[in-house]
């Protein structure tokens, strides 16, 4: 077994339970048992039907959403790290240096320019704006946004415009592990064909990404493995699963 | 990849902390730590006690029970040595609190009229500070005062000018601009953006973003408005009624609240 | 004695001044209260000085009273006839025969003795008092020395005067530690406050405040590096005596624009007249 088939990041049984408090404490179990793992240079997708959930595990990785039992564990050289009970302090540092996040909508501050929310993880990194400014305006430029919009805040841009404001954010600071969550569902085309190959490059520097795409055609580029989901997600309350996880 | 360094030191801690005025009026039972570098956003409805809390962090209102302690990078006793210090902020004496307020922290106050004189110029605003820290040297002061003026986006050509003649925004600048300048290592925001144009806010919320990044500040920010809390802090604590009903990530709190009143809070939040 | 007792004041007031007295030499600059008394003039008038003097004036003293530097303006001449009838002292004008000068507004320009007394009235003791209303604020920013706002004061001149504009009243710092306002006398005055052989005392009758600069003691100026502490200059001498190192009032002597310059100080500018004659 080579180095880049040791998991990155590992995750064993795990739940999500919601208990709404506003519904008398009604229980709303949503994921149960899900297992996987995945190495570095590895993109693995989500698959299920639409509106079961698939990224209420990206945002379990992303330490938005507390886990309710199971494992999740990142696998670094020197040892591993346990993200289910890592305490809220360490996570501003996780997601700087480790877990990266293109979500489907942007959420920044007001007024500030496009190429500046393209920059910002880097200058959290403490790089400097000269040499971060070009990185951003070239991830742009490749992501077909015209020039005279960097400039402007993304507030007020259309869907697609904003979503590659995203996926340059996202993409900028090279983590090494990707959480993406449908990042192409307003895209045309030619900036399809951008996030491929920007996902492929991605892959080879050893990159390990967990995604959801709509779009077959761009599941069937970037997979190199299908996640079914099916099983492990409940979006109603209703009757838990019980059958062990059937690993891809 | 090695494990990245995820663990800061900390900072501010509130051990068991309570003030009361009267049952339920104030805080009670706090306990948490602020890391270096951290933002720790403190939301709850109005009387909740994070108002009080604040000022019992602050040091200006001594809490019934509990200790404050602050770790101070370098504690210069009265031999002048310098040594790591775990300073209880209520055991340690008014003169030492006081200057650790002018020299180590910083308080920048929901009205800006609070923190500001109003009758002196901008740049004697901004200078003060500096002088209180032994600063003689006008043109220095000045140099100081107007790059800090363009720091804040305001016109260095207005360093003359009395702040009473300047809008909210700008006045709330200039307050910001006055209590940075001496580069204190943990600031206290009550409300920063309140009372403000809401697009004014915006302008001020990425202004306070890019001087926490830039400048490593540590902040404890007090603010009702959960979408300031979104944008500006790391983590959460929820109060109702005294107590902190629920705390973490910024993210985890706002997306998947435990707490029965934060699911209340988040959900009652209007969205555009 | 014409039913006073000795100097105005009872014995008892007298003993509780000077118990304050004590207390403001051992801290110089320090502002120390004092249970004032009703003097029979209004405030204003140098009640606090007077009662200073009342509380040190010895039988064999010679008292000489200024105002503005002056020895024959209202206020000196009213002050000096009720020490000389309250207490029977002797008065002088000259400045090297008195043992106790009250003064309003100046320092003599003769350089003061071991031995002398100068007794400054004080209109408001508090130098920070424009800036912080509250008294109770005030002492603790003394007791903390948190004398930076002194400084935005002198910042605030320069930024609008493009030169420290304040002439009198001139802030102090007393022997390192305590930030003190001299009273208004011009700060031509102040390096004589500087390690001076003489006592100087601070009334307040108002504000019941007493504060001391005992001999020999270290009294800087406030100001900046670049905008370094400098007395007033006239590049005039006096009409009267030619003196070019002495404070100078300027005197319009006619509606045609006329004016000449004369020494505020009028024991010395007489003294220096009779040297030439």
């Amino acid at each position: 077994m080579t180095a880049m088939n040791q998991p990155f990041l590992s995750v064993e049984s795990l739940d999500k339970t919601f208990v709404i408090h506003g519904q008398g404490g009604m229980r709303l179990e949503v994921m149960h048992d899900l297992s996987l793992t995945l190495a570095p240079g590895e993109c693995l997708v989500l698959a299920g039907r639409s509106g079961i959930g698939k990224s209420t595990l990206l945002k379990m990785l992303h330490g938005s959403y507390r886990v309710s039992g199971g494992r999740l564990r990142l696998h670094f050289e020197d040892g591993e790290l346990e993200l289910a009970d890592l305490p809220a302090q360490a996570w501003p540092a996780l997601r700087r240096e480790v877990v990266g996040y293109v979500s489907q909508f942007l959420r920044v501050v007001p007024r500030v320019p496009t190429v500046e929310v393209v920059m910002e993880p880097l200058l959290a990194r403490g790089v400097d704006p000269a040499e971060a400014r070009p990185r951003a305006e070239a991830l742009l430029a490749r992501l077909n946004l015209p020039e005279r919009l960097w400039s402007l805040p993304p507030g007020t841009f259309s869907g697609g415009e904003q979503q590659r404001v995203n996926i340059a954010r996202g993409f900028i600071a090279e983590h090494p592990l990707l959480l993406l969550d449908e990042p192409t569902a307003s895209l045309d085309a030619a900036n399809r064909d951008v996030v491929v190959e920007l996902i492929r490059e991605a892959k080879a520097r050893g990159t390990a990404m967990l995604g959801i795409f709509h779009d077959e055609d761009v599941r069937e580029r970037v997979a190199d493995r299908l996640l079914p989901l099916d099983r492990h997600m409940l979006a109603r309350a209703s009757a838990p699963l019980t059958d062990a996880p059937e690993m891809p | 990849m090695k494990r990245p360094q995820l663990e800061r030191p900390g900072l501010l801690e509130a051990r068991d902390v309570t003030r009361l005025y009267g049952p339920g009026k104030g805080c009670e039972g706090i306990d948490f730590r602020l890391h270096e570098g951290e933002v720790l956003g403190i939301v709850g409805e109005s009387g909740s006690g994070k108002s009080t809390l604040l000022r019992t962090l602050s040091g200006m209102e001594t809490p019934d029970a509990g200790r404050v302690i602050y770790h101070s990078s370098v504690d210069r006793g009265h031999d002048g040595a310098a040594q790591d210090g775990e300073l209880d902020l209520y055991a340690i004496g008014e003169a030492r609190r006081r200057a650790l307020l002018r020299m180590e922290w910083g308080l920048v106050h929901q009205n800006p009229r609070d923190g500001l004189r109003l009758g002196v110029s901008a740049g004697a605003n901004i200078g003060e500070r500096l002088m209180a820290l032994g600063e003689r040297h006008y043109g220095q002061l000045r140099a100081a005062g107007q790059d800090w003026m363009g720091r804040v986006e305001l016109d260095p050509g207005r360093i003359d000018d009395a702040p009473q003649h300047f809008s909210g925004g700008m006045q709330q600048r200039l307050q910001i601009a006055r209590t940075l300048v001496t580069r204190p290592r943990l600031v206290f925001m009550d409300e920063p953006t309140g009372g403000l144009d809401v697009s004014v806010q915006a302008r001020l919320l990425d202004m306070l973003r890019t001087l926490v990044r830039e400048l490593g500040l540590s902040v404890v920010l007090v603010t009702h408005d959960l979408a300031v809390a979104r944008l500006l802090a790391d983590r959460l604590m929820v109060m109702r009624r005294g107590r902190v009903v629920e705390a973490g990530l910024t993210d985890q709190i706002l997306d998947d609240p435990q707490h029965a009143y934060t699911q209340l809070l988040v959900s009652s939040v209007l969205t555009p | 004695m014409n039913g006073y007792n000795f100097a105005y004041l009872d014995e008892q007031t007298k003993r509780m001044i000077r118990r304050g007295l004590l207390k403001a030499v051992a801290i110089p600059g320090y502002q120390v209260p004092f249970g004032g008394r009703e003097m029979p003039m209004p405030y204003g008038w140098g009640t606090g000085g007077m009662q200073l003097t009342a509380s040190i004036l010895g039988q064999d003293d010679v008292l000489k009273v200024i105002d503005q530097g002056a020895d024959d303006t209202t206020n000196a001449v009213s002050i000096r006839a009720f020490f000389e009838r309250v207490a029977g002292v002797d008065t002088t004008t000259a400045t090297t025969e008195a043992d106790v000068i009250q003064t309003r507004h100046r320092i003599p320009e003769t350089p003061l003795a071991a031995g002398q007394i100068l007794v400054f009235q004080v209109p408001i003791p508090e130098p920070l008092r424009f800036i912080e209303p509250s008294e109770e604020e005030t002492r603790v920013m003394h007791a903390l020395e948190e004398y930076g706002v002194m400084h935005v004061k002198l910042y605030e001149d320069i930024a609008r005067h493009g030169h420290i504009a304040t002439t009198y009243a001139y802030p102090v710092k007393v022997d390192g530690r305590y930030v003190a306002d001299p009273s208004p006398i011009p700060k031509f005055d102040n390096p004589k406050l500087h390690m001076s052989d003489a006592l100087m005392l601070f009334g307040a009758g108002r504000e019941k405040r007493l504060y001391a600069i005992p001999p020999h003691t270290r009294v800087e100026s406030l100001d900046f590096e670049d905008h370094p502490f400098e007395v007033q200059e006239w590049g005039e001498s006096c009409a009267l005596c030619g003196a070019r190192d002495s404070f100078l009032d300027e005197v319009i002597t006619d509606d045609q624009g006329g004016r000449m310059f004369v020494c505020s100080d009028t024991d010395y500018c007489q003294r220096r007249q009779e040297e030439v004659a």
